[in-house]
């Protein structure tokens, strides 16, 4: 259907299906009970999910598939933000110009600084883009904010002030990012039970957008433009030999990649008008990496997995404060209560960065192949080894293009 | 004149840095084929074993003292140093004093013992996978270190002064003859300079006279046709990894004086002393100390007002600038060899 | 090749799940509407104190984190009641706030504005959050401010210096207690004039964004209407962890002061550099070299060690203040961690003081109710003298410390002592000064 095998159509329709129900999904906890605090369910978390799954897939489509570490992709997502902003700065609040320019001024960076560093492969090329990221991480940060001609409000961020133009600003139209009218910050509560289910628009806006983004993804991975991106991983100098002339397809994808970067940072800023440079720093390039990686480099699902799991981390187990676990463990005597907290406490709170750290060596020394790998082996486990060679080449695996 | 000096003083002692670093990082990558994205941990590592040593002689005994009043009006617990009590107020405070420079016979056992922990435990396994893969698995490593010391030291930086002989900063201007005061540096950064002109000509020496460093020599170039002569290449490859890591540890040591050292301090050098490796070319030794000082005088001379007026925020792409273009113009770096880290 | 079909009926239900999608937020949207956003329902009512956790500034949110739960403690009745007792205003009984037992949950701002928001928003939007508190940084405090505005809670902002927090960034959901740029120029000026004379020569360098450039920008103007000059400005970036090489030309400069507009581990560094090259030590035209560090922090101060011997800077706040509001937060605060508040321990501990007295006064949790109990509120007792939250600006007015790292500390808190309070009506700026020029306050926003 729609132009997809029944295994990638299923897998569409799963993705569908979760960012559709994920209030719920994400909510499986009653309000009131002690396992509310791993609760996911709300707006800001839910979108990140989403925007940064797209920026993932993105990535994917340059590194799953060529091969190609670009590590200052993060640039991309920053320019797309301020874009964005700014189209609400000059135009007024509705998305859809901002999201769209966006896309286009990443696009346009990402071929210029394409051309250049795709001169280079391997490790060379991971250095040329990261430079040009840490060079406009560099730029944004503070010259380009300096009071005479501040494009991007250094350290604050660029936001939207009351006496900006907006030319295009509607009379009644609301004060706030709006899809036709639609506040994206506009949030339904909806409580059932002990549970407490929240809708953002913000969110199905972007959860629909992140369905485009993966069945395009999806078309890409199947097309024969794939197919190339993909000899171009396998053997570029074989590729070289037989006439072709690798460079163009790779720039293409990096040039696609660097647009659902952009569209990413569009929709950050769609949801929340403002545009830190930090999105631009190197370590904003290796979350991206990390993401990628972690769910499964090359795999249609991984990426957005590995993104999910990562902003799941760095919101839920941050905020696990000692009271918290006192609170959970109370039903214990007291001595082993102290303990319990004390083993526990280095990971959460404030020590999330060491958990994280901890989970990445597990998952690369033990399953390379990310997350969607860890799940393949379940899956084997479960129906026995012959059903296991069907499964294997379910996403990575060269299925023949049409 | 005395400007431009105190510019190329400023940046061989940031480029001394730079160069240990990379030299350490281009040990590794050269003899292994690993990238170690842990190295600038292994960096911080050392810095806090200044830290460590320093807090140990520091260790003290509480007297309560009724004379005097704490904060809240308390009486005053006055803090006696073991090492007072023990060896005699001046011997004592010596010790104290010179903790930095002691420490450097206190890291190197640990920082080699570190390398082969790492060497063995975990990178060993990461050989015939992909660099992505090891890039990755020291990343990982790298934040599991640095929360680690974070946990237990805080996030605050901790001074750990130089001894009292090479604080303050020395006056070269009459030996040039410009007027006093206008090139003055201080001491600690000319004696770091010094140490690492010194750990960078013994690693050279040990490569270049010494037979374990042939053998190490000729397995970096082909090792396959040293195994097969029947030498154990992989035991003399773990011993390097215990000297990289104690050269990047002996760098971190002797920085503790110039910046308080802190938990992320290792980050903030990885991504530039890659940039460095990268621009000496990878593999290369030479490359990576040549491109080390290179870069850090560059930086130090965009850090002039002169070059922030004509291009405002030069000093801060520099580096990055710089790496751009002689990758674009020289492929392989400074001095790097083909068919490293290409496929 | 296996290819399902694209059927009619498919592509209907599909488009059928995605337009639902699309949906269902407008038709819902209007049951949203409760008076203002997380209006409390149960007989709690939750803070949320947004502290950098991580990264450089953790030390200063792990102390401004200390003094909250503190706060909490005694606005719910529990321990000594610290600065209950000389605060001004009775209206808290130490039953909670409007009778709601006070609990709180805690984000992690990571001193970056994208984090800092996700963290705040999501103790609105999962937590119940009615307030945000805290902060170590001006850039962080401006975006959490702004977010604020429009979720529609009070922001009562930590430590933040930068004169756009109630200039041109000001927001009518947003308060400062902290002092700014301009507050520590005004208080700077004058001790600076007695202490090294009027004919000066300074050289800033200062940290490259807001901040920096709005201190420096208060300091030499207030530097210079003492007669000194400027010799030069040199912006360093932020990133920057080794000052070496703009502190080198310094010397060469004729200058005969340096002034370090850093905060943070920019601080720390500048400092402990320019005292490696000895400049403490020289002699140029004929005086003393100087460093003045406009904005103190004990925290940094303890980072710079023994490099802050007589480098003068300004605080809102400090410890060895003898007042009774002092006395009373020092002892509580001393009492349960072991160890003095730091000045942004204290701004915390006020701000979440002066939102709970706002609450009980204006009767309501209602931020806009809450916003006009603090405008203009005038109180004492909370260790800065009388005080004045200014209508205007939403900025409030007190004394300003004067700081002198001290040449022999007796014990490890014990690093800097007080030259000068300076009083508040030598600090006072009307809301229009040009420095504050350009902001809106807008509206106060309920939210839904």
């Amino acid at each position: 259907m729609l132009g997809l095998h029944k295994k990638d159509f299923n897998l569409l329709l799963i993705v569908v299906v979760l960012a559709m129900l994920a209030p719920f999904i994400l909510n499986p906890f009653p309000e009131n009970s002690g396992l509310a605090q791993f609760n996911a369910g709300y707006p800001d978390l839910m979108q990140k999910f989403v925007i940064f799954g797209i920026f993932a897939i993105g990535f994917n489509i340059l590194f799953g598939l060529t091969g190609y570490l670009s590590f200052g992709h993060a640039a991309f997502l920053g320019i797309g933000s301020y874009s964005c902003v700014w189209m609400f700065k000059l135009l007024g609040y509705s998305v859809v110009p901002g999201i769209l320019l966006s896309i286009v001024t990443s696009g346009i960076f990402a071929w210029l600084i394409g051309i250049i560093s795709l001169r280079r492969s391997g490790i060379y090329f991971s250095i040329l883009t990261l430079a040009f990221a840490q060079m406009s991480f560099a730029l944004c940060y503070s010259v380009l904010s300096n009071p005479k001609f501040n494009l991007t409000n250094g350290e604050t961020g660029l936001q939207v002030y009351n006496n900006d133009p907006q030319y295009f600003r509607g009379e009644g139209s609301p004060n706030v990012p709006h899809f036709f009218g639609m506040e994206m910050n506009a949030t339904h509560k909806m409580e059932l039970g002990g549970w407490l289910f929240q809708f953002n628009t913000g969110y199905y806006l972007c959860a629909v957008i992140m369905v485009l983004a993966f069945y395009l993804s999806i078309r890409i991975f199947r097309s024969p433009f794939g197919m190339m991106l993909r000899a171009i991983k396998s053997n570029n100098t074989r590729m070289n030999y037989t006439g072709l002339n690798a460079r163009p397809y790779t720039l293409a994808a990096f040039v696609i990649s660097g647009m659902y970067a952009g569209l990413a940072g569009g929709l950050l800023s769609a949801v929340d008008p403002l545009a830190g440079a930090e999105r631009m720093q190197w370590t904003a390039s290796g979350e991206v990496v990390l993401m990628t990686i972690l769910g499964g480099a090359g795999t249609l699902i991984g990426p957005v997995l590995g993104s999910g799991l990562i902003k799941y981390f760095e919101n839920i187990f941050s905020k696990i404060n000692d009271n918290v676990l006192h609170s959970w463990f109370s039903f214990m005597p007291d001595g082993i209560e102290d303990l319990m907290v004390t083993l526990i406490h280095p990971f959460v709170g404030k020590g999330w960065h060491l958990t994280l750290g901890v989970l990445f060596m597990l998952i690369v020394i033990f399953l390379p192949g990310g997350l969607v790998e860890g799940g393949q082996r379940i899956k084997r486990l479960i129906s026995g080894k012959k059903a296991a060679d069907e499964t294997e080449d379910e996403a990575t695996q060269s299925t023949p293009a049409e | 004149m005395d400007a431009i000096i105190l510019q190329i003083l400023n940046g061989l002692d940031k480029g001394s840095a730079y160069a240990l670093i990379a030299l350490g990082l281009t040990l590794i990558f050269g003899t292994l084929g690993v990238v170690n994205f842990a190295h600038g941990a292994l960096f911080m590592i050392g810095a806090f074993c200044a830290v460590t040593l320093s807090k140990i002689f520091s260790l003290s005994y509480e007297v309560i003292d009724e004379s005097q009043t704490d904060f809240l009006g308390n009486p005053l617990k006055v803090q006696t140093p073991y090492v007072e009590a023990w060896f005699g107020p001046e011997t004592g405070a010596a010790l104290i004093d010179w903790s930095v420079p002691l420490a450097i016979l206190f890291s190197i056992p640990i920082m080699i013992t570190i390398g082969f922990i790492m060497e063995r435990g975990l990178i060993k396994h990461f050989y015939k996978r992909p660099h992505a893969d090891q890039i990755l698995v020291t990343f990982g490593l790298a934040i599991v270190l640095q929360e680690i010391i974070k946990y237990y030291y805080g996030a605050n930086p901790i001074p750990t002064p130089a001894p009292d002989v090479f604080r303050g900063s020395y006056d070269f201007s009459a030996m040039l003859g410009f007027e006093p005061n206008s090139v003055i540096y201080p001491v600690w950064r000319l004696i770091y300079f010094a140490f690492s002109a010194l750990i960078i000509g013994a690693v050279f020496a040990f490569l270049q006279f010494t037979t374990f460093g042939m053998v190490v020599r000729a397995g970096m170039a082909d090792r396959e046709t040293v195994g097969l002569l029947g030498i154990n290449i992989d035991k003399r490859f773990t011993i390097m990894f215990g000297i990289a890591a104690a050269v990047a540890g002996l760098a971190g040591v002797m920085y503790a004086p110039i910046n308080a050292p802190n938990y992320h301090m290792g980050m903030d050098f990885l991504v530039l002393s890659f940039v460095v490796v990268v621009v000496g070319g990878m593999g290369s030794l030479p490359g990576a100390v040549a491109a080390g000082f290179l870069l850090g005088i560059l930086e130090s001379f965009a850090s002039t007002t002169w070059a922030t007026t004509t291009i405002p925020g030069i000093n801060q792409i520099i580096i990055y600038l710089v790496a751009i273009i002689i990758l674009l113009t020289r492929p392989r770096g400074l001095m790097g060899k083909k068919g490293v880290m290409e496929e | 090749m296996s290819k399902s079909n694209l059927t009619r009926r498919g592509l209907l239900k599909t488009s059928a799940i995605a337009g639902g999608g699309l949906m269902l937020p407008t038709y819902l949207r209007a049951a949203a509407h409760s008076g203002f956003t997380n209006a409390p329902t149960g007989d709690t009512v939750t803070l949320g104190f947004n502290v950098p956790q991580t990264g450089p500034y953790a030390e200063e949110g792990l102390d401004e984190l200390r003094a909250q739960e503190l706060a909490v403690e005694h606005l719910n009745g529990e321990g000594d009641g610290g600065m209950m007792s000389t605060f001004s205003s009775k209206a808290l009984q130490g039953n909670g706030i409007l009778g709601k037992k006070v609990t709180f949950v805690t984000g992690d701002t990571q001193t970056k504005s994208d984090a800092a928001r996700a963290s705040a928003k999501s103790m609105i939007e999962k937590d119940g959050a009615i307030m945000i508190n805290g902060g170590s940084s001006s850039g962080v405090a401006i975006a959490v401010q702004g977010l604020c505005q429009e979720a529609g809670v009070i922001f009562m902002a930590g430590l933040t210096h930068s004169n756009d927090t109630t200039g041109k960034d000001k927001k009518a959901n947003g308060f400062r207690h902290f002092f700014n740029g301009y507050m520590s120029g005004a208080a700077l000026a004058p001790v600076l004039e007695k202490e090294y004379g009027k004919d000066r020569r300074a050289y800033h360098l200062t940290a490259d964004y807001t901040w920096g450039w709005t201190q420096q920008e208060s300091i030499a103007a207030a530097t210079e209407a003492v007669g000194w000059q400027t010799v030069e400005n040199v912006l360093t970036p932020l990133a920057s962890t080794d000052f070496s090489s703009y502190i080198a030309p310094v010397l060469n400069s004729g200058a005969d002061v340096l002034v370090l507009n850093h905060y943070g581990g920019n601080m720390v560094n500048s400092l402990s550099n320019a005292i490696e090259f000895d400049l403490l030590s020289k002699e140029v035209n004929g005086k003393n070299f100087e460093i003045v560090v406009p904005l103190y922090s004990e925290l940094m101060a303890a980072g710079a060690g023994e490099n802050v011997k007589g480098v003068i800077g300004s605080m809102n706040w400090n410890w060895q203040l003898t007042d009774e509001g002092s006395k009373a937060f020092t002892k509580s605060f001393g009492e349960k961690y072991g160890r003095p508040p730091s000045n942004s321990a204290h701004t915390c501990y006020v701000q979440t003081l002066l939102y709970a007295d706002a609450c009980e006064r204006a009767g309501t949790f209602n931020p806009c109710g809450v916003a006009e109990a603090l405008e203009g509120f005038e109180f004492d007792g909370l260790g800065n003298g009388p005080t004045l939250y200014r209508a205007e600006d939403h900025q409030c007015f007190k004394d300003v410390l004067v700081m002198k790292g001290k040449e022999n500390p007796s014990n490890q808190y014990d690093t800097l002592e007080i030259v000068e309070v300076t009083p508040r009506a030598q600090v006072e700026y009307a809301p229009d000064h040009p420095m504050f020029a350009g902001g809106d306050l807008g509206e106060c926003n309920p939210g839904a």
